[in-house]
């Protein structure tokens, strides 16, 4: 893991405290909805950097929450936040009940530097998600769709139910328009009638059958060596068709697919995550 | 409707005098620091849950956590006790642990068998969530530097770890029982996701310090940036003062 000067060092004084203005409200599924701030400043962003929201009552209490940018850093001025309903959490009750646009909402940022990407990096990616944390994933996908030269990517999407597909049309066309963007989507709960995704959570078996079917197309990696002497020592079973993995979603999930990845030899360096929840 | 501090300064600062005057007379559960905190705007509709309010203060921004989110920037390392071995390094040489003196080192029953120090206190992690009482067990870093023969060093030291993340801190933070290395949370021992066998523990500061997987300290003269504080988290982080990115 080396340093690396991150956006929100040095004199940029991106971490200031500034005042956005909501543009959009957009209701993506039933519990999340997508709102689109005009910053004051029009500062830049890398994918898969967040922001910082602070709220204040009337009485000067005060909470703040980080919300990862879904959108591409191609329109700057602009981001788009993921916002899940949290039952009884008082951030994201407040954005899902109250905020319209106009409604004018104090943040930082943007914030962050392993989770990101950029085109500089070319190697094939493995992008991995749990519900809302599709969030900084879709920032990188919709940065890599604008490139003429882009690197292959698969991305791994986990869901309850089908109503919690966030920006289904928009990665479904990706899918069938780019021959180098795979997309795998799993039900966990409910399966609808002709689905014909997964249907379970995200397992080593899962990951083994896409990892197939991009080595198929992309030049095997060599086996990892990674720090942990386990991954060093294990044997390589599936090929490393991929040369970085992000990981997004809640802490079970996300330790799972790390510790898999691990295990088929990817570096420890080249798996990056971003967990939420307790 | 909301309102600025600059668009109509007067208005806003008879509002804010009379808010929180209001506030201290009839919400008495919102502790004095969170009323300290500044701001640049109100969001009129926004009253907050507060429950469970605090039983004491916790830091500015922060909010209470009854579970213990796990938050790392790559995957949970695989970590054997039984090769585990924590190092003390001198200053010098350019990477965690090249080219510097080892001063000190400890195997795993080596580290069990030194005096074990408990410790009751609260977490307060930079994503916001603070944590109270929470109990660990482990060594003190005075009683490895003691172990070892070490003279109280000046500086700052690196903690380096298995993945390869590093976080800076300054000595004297971690030294008079504020740092401790832990392998016991709540009667149990570590687990692996939240940094077992062994972290780093320097409550008083943002969790980040509070290295997982921690397998060794490099004495530096000079403060240099860890992990996180490369990509422009604080140098120091102190949580009641809000010190989360570099400028604060």
């Amino acid at each position: 893991m080396a340093a690396a000067t991150g956006p929100g060092a040095g004199p940029g004084r991106t971490t200031d405290w500034q005042i956005a203005t909501v543009e959009s409200v957009h209701a993506e599924s039933p519990r999340v909805k997508l709102f689109r701030l005009k910053l004051p400043a029009g500062q830049k962003f890398s994918a898969g950097q967040y922001y910082d929201i602070r709220l204040t009552a009337p009485d000067g209490y005060q909470a703040q929450r980080s919300y990862s940018i879904s959108s591409s850093p191609e329109k700057p001025g602009v981001i788009e936040l993921v916002i899940e309903l949290i039952p009884g959490g008082e951030v994201s009750s407040y954005f899902h009940e109250a905020v319209v646009p106009g409604e004018r909402i104090e943040l930082r940022g943007p914030i962050g530097g392993h989770f990101t990407w950029t085109p500089n990096y070319i190697e094939p990616l493995l992008l991995v998600a749990g519900g809302s944390g599709i969030a900084p994933l879709m920032s990188i996908i919709r940065r890599r769709a604008t490139l003429d030269s882009s690197p292959r990517m698969l991305f791994m999407f986990s869901v309850r139910t089908e109503h919690d597909i966030l920006f289904r049309q928009e990665l479904e066309r990706m899918a069938h328009e780019d021959a180098d963007f795979d997309l795998t989507i799993t039900l966990t709960r409910a399966v609808p009638e002709g689905w014909t995704g997964e249907t379970r959570r995200i397992d080593a078996q899962m990951i083994d059958t896409a990892f197939d079917a991009a080595t198929g197309k992309t030049r095997l990696r060599e086996a990892g060596t990674g720090t942990p002497e386990a991954a060093k020592a294990a044997p390589n079973p599936v090929g490393q068709p991929f040369g970085r993995a992000y990981i997004c979603g809640g802490t079970g999930f996300v330790e799972s697919i790390a510790s898999y990845l691990l295990e088929t030899g990817m570096d420890y360096d080249d798996i990056r995550t971003e967990r939420f929840g307790p | 409707m909301e309102f600025y501090r600059g668009l109509s300064p007067g208005t806003v600062n008879i509002l804010r005098t009379a808010k929180i005057a209001d506030a201290r007379k009839t919400l008495v559960s919102i502790p004095p620091k969170t009323l300290d905190s500044s701001w640049n705007m109100i969001n009129n509709r926004f009253f907050g849950r507060r429950r469970p309010a605090p039983p004491r203060p916790i830091p500015p921004g922060q909010y209470l956590e009854d579970g213990f989110p796990v938050l790392s920037a790559g995957p949970t390392p695989p970590v054997d006790t039984a090769t585990w071995e924590f190092t003390i390094h001198g200053p010098g040489g350019n990477g965690n642990d090249s080219g510097t003196e080892t001063l000190g080192s400890w195997d795993w029953s080596a580290l069990n068998a030194l005096p074990q120090t408990e410790l009751h206190t609260d977490l307060h992690c930079v994503t916001k969530w603070s944590k109270l009482d929470t109990d660990w067990r482990g060594v003190t870093i005075d009683t490895l530097f003691e172990d070892a023969g070490i003279a109280r060093p000046g500086g700052f030291v690196m903690a380096f770890c298995d993945g390869g993340y590093t976080t800076n801190l300054p000595v004297e933070d971690i030294v008079d029982g504020k740092g401790l290395l832990v392998h016991t949370y709540d009667g149990e021992p570590l687990a692996p996701e939240h940094g077992g066998p062994v972290r780093l523990l320097v409550p008083h500061l943002y969790l980040w310090k509070s290295a997982k997987w921690v397998r060794g300290l490099k004495l530096m003269e000079q403060d240099s940036p860890g992990f996180w504080e490369g990509y422009g988290y604080h140098m120091y982080g102190d949580p009641w003062r809000e010190q989360r990115y570099t400028n604060d």
